[in-house]
């Protein structure tokens, strides 16, 4: 018999709860129609992503005049950085936090054609303001591009402080922020903003750009929606509108309770010897934690964990596809090798939470032990 | 007082993938004293960033890094 399958993988691809798959059959069942016609049937399944759009667009404290549903969000990440970039006429670079995701990095690189200026950031994952305030001494930035949570760490950034200093400049803000919402409170300061609702518990296919009414931008594409190109999924949005309703109203009481969880998952797997801890142990989102063990072998602490029926993430080299090192653990100095992130879904519980504990302190134990590592006698987080 | 003279080790890890070049380092430093300097020559990418994080963690002292031929670099770590 097979273990019962402990889900600690949620970040960018949550289980969709039987609400959610039911609002997705409820927009299959009534949403089916081409919203952009003239009949009943289109006026029907307009009307149920405009309501998709005004609930999320609440949600954010946004406009929903100005909220644009996408076919990911990752391509609103680059829709939103190229128009963004394509309105600042004559500004070329685009400043960056050093832990911003590879989408947004990528982004700027292709529309300012050289890579983005880095802003580096703490041990804990805070953007080094300093750096950021000389970066717009620059006449040539074109805009800034600085998540709201980090996927890997949790950490969660001051952007209040961060707004503050590119509103003193004009540069427009545009915040990557599909780790937290649903998480945590939505930011305030921001120009544009990203969300991805597969994050929350929607289905995949669908991402969120949010745009202030006086941030301007230039469409990408000379013709058609420059933010869902060939139309947006009608199913897919009232999704995902649900599932962030869904995640509201649990509310604080349930992010306390999954912050308790990883406050004490941190708290066990720093006493281990030998376990780089990383990320703010306050400011962070309440489901996400990130650590890494010395001389194990992330790729096999996977699998192993896996084979006991718990799924977590990692962002060691031997996990990548580009068997490159996470750039997030190299950008604040963390051991980069048997890495281990988990991103926790409303379902997972103390007991969930007990069991993997002593499950992954049994594995890095083992892999220490048959990779002949030394004794860890002296090594504990600084 | 100490009489020991601080000695230079070096440790060829090249071709090796994490966590093995971190491993190699770890146990030339089980064998050498305080003071002494471990170079782990490596190239595999992760290592320039774990040799690092590894003296942090263990109380060392990283002193930098080179590159060497064919692509290579060499960390260097002082024992505390």
């Amino acid at each position: 018999m097979s273990a019962p399958r402990v889900f600690l993988d949620s970040g960018g691809s949550a289980p969709v709860s039987p609400r959610t798959l039911q609002a997705l059959q409820a927009g299959l069942a009534e949403g089916w129609a081409d919203p952009a016609r003239l009949h009943a049937e289109s006026r029907r399944a307009r009307a149920l992503v405009d309501g998709a759009r005004e609930a999320i667009a609440d949600a954010l404290g946004a406009n929903a005049g100005h909220v644009h549903f996408t076919t990911s969000a990752v391509l609103g990440l680059e829709r939103v950085i190229a128009g963004v970039w394509s309105a600042r006429r004559g500004r070329e670079d685009v400043v960056v936090s050093a832990i911003e995701r590879d989408a947004v990095v990528h982004a700027a690189a292709h529309v300012a054609g050289r890579p983005p200026l880095e802003l580096p950031v703490d041990r804990l994952g805070h953007v080094d303001l300093d750096a950021l305030t000389a970066a717009l001494d620059s006449p040539a930035v074109a805009l800034a591009a600085i998540q709201h949570a980090n996927h890997e760490l949790g950490t969660v950034q001051n952007l209040d402080a961060v707004h503050a200093v590119t509103r003193g400049r004009d540069v427009p803000l545009v915040v990557d922020a599909t780790s937290s919402i649903g998480h945590v409170e939505a930011p305030a300061a921001w120009d544009a903003l990203v969300a991805n609702p597969a994050d929350w518990g929607a289905p995949a296919g669908i991402g969120v750009v949010a745009l202030r009414p006086g941030t301007r931008w230039l469409p990408s594409w000379p013709e058609g929606d420059d933010w869902a190109p060939g139309g947006t999924s009608v199913p897919l949005a009232l999704a995902a509108a649900v599932a962030l309703q869904e995640r509201l109203e649990r509310g604080e009481e349930e992010s306390a309770r999954l912050s308790a969880l990883i406050a004490k998952a941190r708290a066990h797997m720093a006493q281990i010897p030998g376990v780089d801890v990383v990320g703010d142990p306050d400011q962070r989102l309440p489901h996400v934690l990130t650590f890494s063990c010395l001389y194990v072998d992330g790729e096999a602490l996977l699998t192993r964990l896996d084979r006991q029926g718990f799924a977590v993430g990692s962002g060691s080299a031997c996990t990548t596809s580009s068997l490159e090192p996470s750039r997030v653990l190299g950008a604040i100095g963390a051991l980069t090798h048997g890495n281990v992130r988990l991103a926790l879904h409303p379902g997972i519980t103390e007991a969930n939470i007990d069991a993997f504990l002593a499950a992954v302190t049994t594995e890095i134990a083992r892999l220490r032990g048959e990779a002949g590592a030394p004794a860890l006698e002296r090594v504990g987080n600084d | 007082m100490t009489d020991h003279v601080p000695a230079q080790h070096h440790v060829d890890s090249r071709g090796r993938a994490c966590p093995l070049p971190i491993i190699d380092l770890a146990k030339a430093a089980a064998q050498a004293s305080s003071g002494d300097e471990i170079t782990v020559e490596c190239t595999d990418p992760a290592a320039r960033l774990d040799v690092p994080a590894w003296a942090r963690m263990t109380g060392n002292e990283f002193l930098g890094e080179r590159e060497t031929d064919g692509g290579a670099f060499a960390l260097t770590v002082r024992l505390t």
